[in-house]
């Protein structure tokens, strides 16, 4: 039986990035918040000591930050006829674990969707015809682009982007994004420096007619004080941001913008290595009264409150709700349910180019350091006489030239041994990449749900992902590399390497932790979990924040609009939910 | 007198009369950082480490039983201003009546009557865990009659208003001198007021205008803006300071601190530092290296640190006589304090595990001769027993 606590005024699953958000916006309007964190108290000072944060075999090879799968693993199969086995390492996806979750440890890409991505649906019926989308669940997302521009606004001034708009208001801006959607205003700072790979690679690629910018980055390009009063340092270009944490105040998490404030406010608390268990619901199911957690000492408690929210990573999100009984879940067979539906990935592809007497110095980076292009990103291109939708944003980012994992060399060259030596010291300083980031795109028979068979410690069942790339994402990534194919010739390398992906996702190699979808926001209750404020149709009292909300993947990383709907979900919990409890959308 | 108006304010518990003058007392709370050593809930139970062994603070809740609800309002102001409790028990100074003597009756008046309001608590504290013989209380008498003369504030003639309220201040509630000045074996204050001090593994800094060591190079706005925010373009309060920031200057108000300012910077400078580091050139040497793999990529080659991070040239806290405080950072790290109005709090890591006592001196003594700084050099040695002592605590 467990120990029932006092009632708190709002309780939230997860403090990484929407959980930090919505603590603060929520605190900000005078409710009592608790947070209940499954890993540990994290601080840049005392767990992210500079002096050793740059310890590759700790924190990238065994990822010391990362979730491991003793605590909560998953079962994988590309498809229904096969049975999903267990995980026994995270390979594909690194999900984050602790105080500032995966924002702890990424690399700062901070990127918004487009009006066209909230709108798709319509968007691309309107351009193509209903039956372009063929077999594909694309839909809209309920939200519209006037209604999130500002909460985006709010993320990035938070973080301290460094970039360069490409649309203020209407107007094309010089050395922006050109295909972005209307931006209020510049970014918070300037664009980063950029190294020789990426200057380089800019001006090949405004030769050849496209549109390269700054990719805009949470790696402070200067010092930056942000609105909560918190200030961040410079980047100083060390080249230890993916699977690290920042030693130096320079890339944005909630260690870095906002729990300074929030872990002073007496009306915050924090648990930390604390597992939510689950949300328990009153007897009729429509209102969520308390959750279920395993503290740290074991014991476990009953936390009530008048709101929950599950700001867990998005995979989790999804389990959660699973696991409560929030919500039906999707049945691929009957396309009911909605719980587990528009499960979406990333796909992606790379152009290797390797030269001779080039110094690229590849130890000058930055997380999300690099110049882009997104000429043949999302719908920025006429699909009308292209087999698919959908597209890829191209970047040369120079990120590391750690001594463990960055050794590249071509294809065919052994993977040991004095040829392999001799290799690696040739590709470190004298090759350079680009690649695509591809969009995802939902088809009915990529989904979540429990897994039948395997259980976590506590005896839950763990969550089964069922994906393959659907031949639509498969034909787009196809065109993107013929795309890299010509980009690539005017380089004049010594030799390239043009990835090309194929079908059957393999869950070991790590791509991308861009897990999408499960929980999708929209504007009908048959096809979405959550409304457009991320509030459970089914659990009026419930808000599923996260990647989790994305009823599709662009060709973007997440965290942008991740960040985006946090704010957005806080504003409409602090002006509407909570002077008016109840639903906030009607059908 | 006193006493009439004391009872008068007790039977009218809830006139505006009475309110102003919890709200004066709270202030007066805040002046004498009572949180900073009986905690947030005022009901001690904070272990002091003093030369003389372990001091625990009491409840000063008013908790009948454990804490000083029984006390009458002469009992506190004896307390306060002659280190006398209830039934002639006598105070160690680490409870600084010897600076509280200082404070007008009007003043410890106001913060009884703020101490009657706060929430009781039940904590029953043992205070004396000294060692024998300094266990004994009444050899306080002796120590009493040696070192504590208590003089009531007067205004120095030919001084401003603000000079003289910054003095008050200084001497009286805000017990500066408790931490900064040098103290005799006895542990009282000797000479030399304000111009530095070790304690608790720390060395709490001169604050005279000597241009080395003490706050010469920082005009009355950097002295306000530091004790408001906890940083400033020269420096960022860490250790005792930053708690003393965060629970006790930052909520002074802003005329109270240019007081203190103004008064701070009238001090006639100390003895310095000792000058700059003689024959200890192939330390600096290697100090130089070092700093530049360790240290620069948040200091600055050149040393002048960041938004965030506290420059190391012309930071006064390098160039103290005794660098206890640098060697600590080093080795263990800190934490920067954080304030409304700079919430950062930065940290700075601990290199314990990856310096030796000699790369930590040399470091030390590059930086304080470096960027115009000039100090004694850092020894081995003394990082040693640094690093020792902090291994024992």
């Amino acid at each position: 039986m467990a120990r029932i606590l006092p009632k708190k005024d709002a309780v939230i699953i997860g403090l990484g990035w929407t959980g930090s958000i919505l603590a603060q916006q929520l605190t900000d309007a005078g409710l009592n918040v608790v947070a209940i964190e499954r890993g540990p108290w994290r601080d840049t000072a005392t767990d992210f000591n500079i002096a050793y944060m740059q310890d590759e075999l700790r924190y990238a090879v065994r990822k010391d930050l990362f979730l491991q799968p003793n605590v909560e693993a998953m079962t994988m199969r590309n498809d229904m006829t096969q049975t999903a086995m267990p995980m026994r390492d995270y390979g594909s996806f690194l999900p984050g674990n602790g105080v500032g979750g995966a924002g702890v440890h990424w690399n700062g890409h901070t990127w918004r969707f487009w009006d066209s991505d909230f709108s798709i649906k319509t968007h691309l019926t309107q351009r193509y015809g209903a039956a372009k989308l063929k077999n594909l669940m694309l839909q809209d997302w309920g939200v519209t682009w006037n209604e999130i521009e500002k909460s985006f606004d709010q993320f990035e001034y938070l973080c301290g982007v460094s970039g360069k708009a490409g649309n203020i208001k209407g107007q094309i801006q010089p050395g922006g994004n050109p295909f972005e959607s209307a931006r209020s205003r510049e970014y918070p700072n300037p664009p980063m420096q950029m190294p020789y790979a990426s200057a380089d690679w800019a001006e090949k690629m405004k030769e050849q007619g496209f549109h390269p910018f700054p990719l805009p980055s949470s790696n402070m390009s200067r010092s930056y004080v942000n609105p909560l009063g918190i200030r961040m340092g410079q980047c100083s270009y060390c080249g230890f941001c993916e699977r690290f944490a920042c030693g130096n105040y320079s890339k944005a998490s909630a260690q870095t913008t906002i729990l300074p404030v929030l872990m002073k406010k007496p009306n915050f608390e924090l648990r930390t290595e604390c597992e939510v268990l689950k949300v328990n619901l009153t007897a009729d199911g429509k209102m969520a009264k308390s959750v279920t957690y395993v503290g740290a000492d074991g014991v476990e408690y009953e936390q009530p409150g008048d709101i929950v929210l599950i700001c867990a990573y998005g995979l989790m999100n999804v389990r959660l709700m699973m696991l409560s009984k929030i919500g039906a879940q999707y049945d691929p067979v009957t396309g009911k349910g909605t719980v587990g539906r528009n499960y979406c990935y990333q796909t992606s592809a790379g152009a290797r180019l390797f030269f001779e007497d080039k110094h690229f110095n590849p130890f000058i980076g930055a997380g999300a350091l690099g110049m882009s292009v997104d000429d043949f990103n999302g719908d920025a291109f006429d699909h009308s006489k292209l087999d698919f939708v959908g597209g890829a944003g191209i970047s040369c980012t120079v990120t590391n030239g750690r001594p463990i994992g960055n050794r590249p060399t071509l294809p065919g060259t052994p993977r040991w041994g004095a040829k392999w030596k001799q290799a690696t010291a040739e590709g470190y300083q004298n090759s350079m990449g680009f690649g695509s980031q591809g969009s995802s795109y939902p088809v009915r028979e990529n989904y979540l749900d429990l897994d039948p068979t395997y259980t976590d410690r506590h005896g839950r069942p763990l969550l089964r992902v069922t994906f393959d790339f659907p031949d639509n994402d498969v034909a787009m990534s196809n065109y993107l590399s013929d795309q890299l194919e010509k980009m690539v010739k005017p380089f004049g390398a010594k030799q390239t390497a043009v990835a090309r992906l194929k079908k059957g996702w393999n869950s070991v190699p790590y791509q991308s932790t861009h897990n999408t979808g499960g929980a999708v926001m929209g504007s009908d209750p048959k096809t979405s979990a959550v409304n457009k404020y991320l509030q459970s149709w089914d659990v009026p009292n419930v808000f599923v924040i996260g990647a989790s909300a994305f009823a599709h993947n662009a060709g973007m990383n997440p965290t942008g609009t991740v960040g985006a709907l946090a704010y957005w979900a806080a504003e409409a919990i602090t002006s509407q939910y909570i002077k008016s409890p109840g639903a906030l959308v009607h059908t | 007198m006193r006493k009439f108006l004391l009872a008068a304010a007790f039977a009218a518990l809830s006139t505006p009369a009475f309110a102003a003058n919890t709200d004066a007392g709270r202030y007066q709370s805040v002046l004498g950082d009572c949180e900073g050593c009986h905690g947030k809930n005022l009901a001690g139970g904070i272990a002091l480490v003093t030369p003389f062994g372990k001091l625990v603070t009491p409840n000063i809740t008013p908790d009948k039983d454990t804490g000083i609800g029984s006390y009458s309002a002469e009992d506190f102001r004896q307390a306060m201003k002659a280190g006398i409790a209830p039934g002639g028990k006598l105070l160690y100074p680490a409870m600084p009546y010897p600076a509280y003597a200082h404070m007008r009756d009007s003043d410890v008046a106001a913060l009884w009557s703020y101490l009657k309001t706060v929430k009781p608590v039940k904590n029953s504290v043992t205070v004396n865990q000294l060692k024998f013989p300094f266990n004994l209380r009444f050899m306080m008498r002796g120590w009493n009659i040696l070192f504590f003369a208590p003089q009531p504030y007067a205004d120095t003639a030919g001084k401003s208003a603000e000079w003289n309220r910054g003095a008050y201040l200084v001497g009286g509630a805000a017990h500066c001198s408790a931490c900064h000045t040098p103290k005799n074996m006895f542990g009282a204050d000797k000479g030399s007021a304000l111009t530095g001090a070790v304690l608790q593994g720390w060395f709490a800094p001169d604050l005279t205008s000597d241009r080395a060591a003490g706050l010469g190079t920082w005009s009355v706005a950097d002295i306000v803006e530091y004790l408001q925010t906890g940083r400033n373009a020269h420096s960022l309060a860490s250790g005792p300071m930053a708690e003393a920031v965060e629970n006790s200057t930052s909520k002074m108000n802003e005329a109270d601190l240019r007081a203190i300012a103004v008064y701070l910077k009238d001090l006639p400078a100390g003895k310095g530092n000792g000058g700059a580091a003689t024959g200890a050139e192939a330390q600096i040497r290697a100090g130089a290296v070092g700093y530049d793999i360790s240290c620069a990529a948040c200091h600055g080659r050149d040393g002048k640190g960041s938004a965030l991070f506290p420059p190391l040239a012309g930071n006064a806290t390098v160039r103290q006589v005794r660098t206890d405080s640098i060697v600590r950072m080093v080795l263990a790290g800190g934490k920067a304090a954080s304030t409304p109005k700079a919430p950062t709090g930065p940290g700075m890591p601990s290199f314990a595990w990856r310096l030796n006592d000699q790369q930590a001196a040399d470091i030390l003594t590059y930086v304080r001769n470096n960027w115009g700084n000039t100090a004694p050099a850092v020894s081995a040695e003394t990082v040693g027993r640094i690093r020792s002592a902090l291994h024992g605590s």
